[in-house]
């Protein structure tokens, strides 16, 4: 029996490694963003006092990671209306899962499933040990074995590489920016009328202010992109490792990809955690820009270069 | 200022020593930690057995040297389970799938038990176990291909025996087996 030979960058141990670093980094970026903010809105609205917001937006972020750390999964499993499949349903998906789990040397996830036509997964959690696979209903009905294979050992390199945890950080800290900058921007909009006596200072203060509500969302959600990107075609090549098949995920992913049906159930802020891209709409404006996913050619082509 | 100097090297050369140590101790629980996802599912092997046996004599009562076969060649695989090396204990897994592989080739002739559920669900159960040992043991072999590289490599080759660390062996089932799971035909 030949050993086959992996390349070192693939171990999941290396991967794992390289997420905790991007963890601290992701919730140090958080926390220095938030107080940031927090200090600009405290001088926008009293000049003078920015710095007493500071402990308010230190709380505020660290809470946030700390919650989203715990029970970040629940919340997108919750949103995305995932149901916990028992023991005895979908025996196949089960087998699957576990034979291949015991392949990457990992505890086997919870399953999910989301009762949606359109094919798709993604898989959540803070480590293996706390780690669920959702599929929809769609991916069971419309996918083979094999295929169910290749989607799955996707899905299990995630939680194995720790990407999970990094996704789920990202997934609710870049909601909560985004939903943050969203009301700053509309308490500005109402605000303005109390402010006219302001002076010059005061001005551009409220100019900087303007700019970071602006640019904080735009910021946070291409860093959310790019660490999406490179993640999937890592995913990918550890799949096909795992499976030692590359031609059931191409395959899967040419279902997928003809697949013209939206999730129902996806947003803007939980799409980058799926298999493939469940929105539909490539935006024209900012086109590659704003991906969360690469484009399932350049997905196929690098599977099928291996 | 010698002193200064060589204290610098005793100190990188202690703290090189170290790291390795450790390196080699995380990989080496990695190959364990891998070895028991391979035993817990030839164990599962090994306990689905007797119920098969017992559910094909029922239908095929003439065949009782097959039966002595496997029933032998399954006390040798929990024998060597207790305590054998990889080599030794894949040696005892591979008598044992060719005798498993007897039985499902006399279960063919006998229609009726192919119809049998309990018959059905066993011979699932062994092919997604079966299925589950090659990946067990591809994850196993991948550690430990990792632990004997770090082991032969330069320099820690030089002092890993004095440190008592030894290559780990992998676990090789035989070519056939590997892939050739019972496949029963309903």
């Amino acid at each position: 029996m030949a050993i086959e030979p992996s390349p070192a960058r693939l171990s999941i141990y290396d991967a794992a490694a390289a997420n905790r670093w991007r963890t601290i980094a992701l919730i140090a970026a958080f926390t220095a963003l938030i107080v940031v903010l927090g200090y600009f809105v405290g001088e926008y609205f009293a000049p003078g006092g920015g710095p007493a917001v500071l402990p308010f937006a230190f709380a505020l972020s660290i809470g946030g990671a700390l919650a989203s750390y715990f029970a970040g999964d629940r919340l997108i499993l919750a949103q995305s209306q995932a149901r916990e499949l028992r023991p005895d349903e979908e025996q196949q998906l089960h087998n699957i899962v576990e034979t291949l789990a015991i392949g990457l040397g990992i505890p086997t996830p919870r399953l999910y499933v989301i009762e949606d036509s359109a094919p798709n997964a993604f898989a959540t959690g803070r480590d293996p040990q706390h780690a669920s696979v959702v599929v929809t209903r769609g991916l069971l009905d419309k996918l083979d074995r094999t295929e169910l294979e290749g989607v799955i050992a996707h899905e299990l390199s995630h939680v194995g590489n720790r990407d999970i945890r990094v996704m789920v950080l990202v997934t609710v800290l870049v909601g909560t920016v985004a939903l943050l900058a969203d009301w700053m921007w509309r308490s500005m909009f109402w605000g303005r009328g109390r402010d006219r006596d302001r002076g010059g200072g005061g001005a551009i203060i409220a100019v900087i202010a303007i700019a970071l509500a602006v640019l904080t969302p735009i910021i946070a959600t291409l860093i959310q992109l790019a660490v999406s990107r490179q993640r999937e075609y890592l995913a990918d090549a550890s799949g096909a490792l795992l499976t030692r098949y590359p031609p059931g995920l191409v395959s899967a992913l040419r279902k997928i990809a003809a697949d013209k049906e939206a999730l129902e159930v996806a947003n803007k802020a939980t799409a980058s955690l799926y298999f493939a891209n469940p929105l539909k709409d490539a935006p024209a404006f900012f086109d590659h820009l704003f991906d969360t996913h690469p484009p399932i050619q350049e997905r196929i082509k690098r599977l099928e270069a291996m | 200022m010698e002193i200064v100097v060589v204290a610098v090297i005793i100190a990188a050369l202690a703290l090189f020593f170290i790291g390795t140590y450790n390196r080699l101790i995380t990989l080496r629980q990695r190959v364990k930690e891998a070895w028991a996802d391979i035993d817990v599912q030839l164990k599962r092997r090994h306990d689905l057995i007797p119920n098969l046996v017992e559910t094909v004599k029922g239908y095929a009562t003439h065949e009782s040297t097959v039966f002595q076969n496997v029933t032998q060649a399954r006390a040798a695989a929990v024998a060597a389970g207790a305590s054998a090396s990889p080599q030794e204990r894949a040696q005892a897994e591979n008598m044992l799938t060719t005798a498993l592989r007897s039985v499902f080739a006399v279960a063919e002739n006998y229609p009726q038990l192919q119809a049998v559920q309990e018959f059905k669900d066993l011979s699932e159960n062994l092919t997604a176990t079966e299925d589950k040992i090659a990946f067990a043991r591809r994850f196993y072999n991948g550690n430990v291909r990792d632990f004997n590289t770090a082991l032969q490599t330069f320099p820690t080759n030089v002092f890993a025996g004095m440190l008592g660390f030894k290559p780990e062996e992998y676990f090789e089932l035989a070519e056939a087996g590997e892939r050739e799971v019972p496949q029963v035909k309903f």
